[in-house]
């Protein structure tokens, strides 16, 4: 199979099993909490219902609240598309780095922050006001990890960064550990999981992210909703593949492709279930507390760039 | 020197130093005297785990024994002490609020850095896996240090102390392959001294001042007596 096809079959994979993950943690957590919760495959059902409904604007809405969710889905898949799923040696890695990805993503969220201004409601700025304060704190962390894991591949290139990682083979790095821990924080941050936010509360003052989506309706909604599924699956990728990077297909064959498709399902499959312990172990913390939270993220990612440094360059 | 040439239980005693560090930070910046009691636990845990990795790479039987001392004296005895001690005091629920805790976090990343940059030149280049050690040692102290500079309760300052103590030990047991037992010893003898004499002090401090903000200690001159 040619590079490109399989890079765009991966690219179609991210919308195509998003749901699929937000299914099944929410399908864990309810059997968690003694619920037998919906099927895994309920967030399809919602998306297609959401999908075929009427769209209705707020009169006092300006075009960019038409435009936003078209942007913010595109601009979140592309970042999507430029993480490795099932196989290294894209040729997509030549495009887009780890940069462009944070890009992307900065830029998926200042539109989502913009339309919930947009229709000046007081709940829509709030939300974006907050989600600002999230992100403004949570993206330095973010480079900062990032950072630690270039500085060991000497390259930004996410597919480096795992080529090098699988060279390696099983070495225990201190600053891995920590660039670990900063992602994860970082990924319940910018996710809205439950310490920073709740993704199941959609009257509550509390709420950052539905907080700015509360305007929007049919296929608009639809597409916000599987933007940030998507982001959750991105977050999850990205954690899977960089840290755990085995199995993941060396080459364009159809066996390794299912090979790789299978292990990052089945490494996705416990991610997700630990996300839904924490979440049903954890409580959601004051807003003013997540600065707090999000400098232990920034303390660890800087923890990890100097434990590179010390320990394991050292000239 | 690259991590790639190492043996696997060295990688894992420069993992559990890396963590010890990371543990200072947490105990530099909790405010909860509980909780920070309970951090300083857990680095005496990974000091006691450092010096049980090293008399396995090492075949050094009297590490062994250090090994069970450490993990004794300083992740059960020394903290339930201090658990008791809290818990007479009735300090069980205060938390001291910090001034600048950003900055004071800033601060002892720059002392990391200090420290590696003091060891550097130290050290031959052989012997890169000692020095890298001895850098992250010498920050777990300095940051000790700073604890005791920057925290008001007496209770934290002793924490602060304890915590270079664990430091010291680090360097000496990943430097030296571990002290003569007799040494080690006199240590643990010695810190133990020093924790029930803590003991007998914040009753006196408390029983002088009413408090154990040692800040307040000032306070006592003769003028306001006088007034």
């Amino acid at each position: 199979m040619s590079a490109w096809l399989v890079a765009l079959l991966q690219a179609l994979l991210y919308p195509a099993l998003a749901p699929l993950l937000v299914g099944w943690v929410r399908k864990v957590k309810a059997r968690l909490q003694n619920r037998r919760g919906a099927s895994v495959f309920q967030p399809y059902a919602d998306l297609r219902k959401l999908l075929v409904k009427e769209t209705r604007v707020a009169h006092t809405a300006s075009e960019l609240f038409r435009v936003a969710p078209y942007i913010v889905f595109v601009a979140t898949w592309l970042a999507a598309a430029t993480v490795p799923l099932v196989a290294l040696d894209l040729p997509i890695a030549a495009v887009a780095d780890i940069i462009v990805l944070v890009g992307l993503l900065a830029l998926a969220r200042f539109f989502l922050a913009l339309a919930g201004m947009d229709a000046g409601t007081a709940f829509g700025g709030m939300g974006a006001s907050r989600e600002m304060l999230v992100s403004a704190l949570a993206e330095p962390a973010m480079l900062m990890a990032v950072f630690t894991l270039a500085m060991t591949a000497h390259s930004t290139s996410l597919q480096s960064v795992m080529a090098h990682h699988l060279a390696d083979g099983f070495l225990l790095r201190p600053s891995y550990l920590f660039a670990f821990g900063a992602l994860v924080l970082v990924a319940l941050a910018e996710c809205g999981r439950i310490p920073v936010d709740n993704p199941s509360t959609h009257l509550e003052l509390t709420m950052v992210h539905e907080a700015m989506l509360l305007e929007y309706s049919g296929r608009h909604l639809a597409l916000m909703e599987w933007a940030a599924q998507i982001k959750l699956l991105l977050y999850g990728v990205l954690i899977v593949n960089v840290f755990f990077p085995w199995g993941v297909g060396a080459s364009f064959g159809a066996l390794a492709l299912g090979s790789g498709l299978a292990v990052v399902l089945l490494k996705l499959l416990v991610l997700g279930a630990l996300l839904a312990a924490g979440e049903t172990v954890l409580a959601k913390m004051r807003l003013f507390r997540v600065p707090g939270f999000l400098n232990l993220a920034l303390l660890l990612a800087l923890l990890g760039l100097l434990s590179h440094v010390i320990l394991e360059v050292g000239a | 020197m690259s991590l790639t040439l190492l043996t696997l239980l060295q990688q894992f005693v420069l993992l559990l130093a890396a963590l010890a560090l990371f543990l200072s930070f947490v105990l530099l910046s909790q405010t909860r005297l509980i909780a920070a009691i309970r951090v300083f636990a857990w680095q005496g845990a990974l000091v006691a785990a450092v010096t049980l990795t090293v008399a396995l790479a090492g075949h050094a039987h009297h590490l062994y024994f250090s090994a069970a001392l450490t993990l004794g004296l300083k992740a059960m005895l020394i903290p339930a002490m201090l658990h008791r001690m809290t818990r007479r005091l009735g300090l069980e629920r205060q938390s001291e609020t910090l001034s600048r805790p950003a900055l004071v976090i800033m601060a002892a990343v720059v002392l990391v850095i200090f420290s590696y940059w003091v060891v550097e030149p130290m050290v031959a280049n052989g012997l890169a896996f000692t020095r890298n050690i001895i850098a992250v040692s010498l920050a777990v102290v300095l940051i000790g240090l700073l604890m005791m500079v920057f925290r008001q309760q007496a209770v934290a300052q002793v924490l602060g102390f304890m915590s270079m103590e664990n430091g010291l030990f680090l360097a000496a047991v990943s430097a030296t392959a571990g002290m003569p037992l007799v040494v080690e010893l006199g240590v643990a003898f010695d810190v133990l001294v020093a924790m029930v004499l803590f003991g007998v002090f914040f009753f006196q401090i408390r029983e002088s001042i009413d408090s154990l903000d040692v800040d307040r200690l000032n306070r006592l001159t003769e003028t306001e007596e006088g007034r």
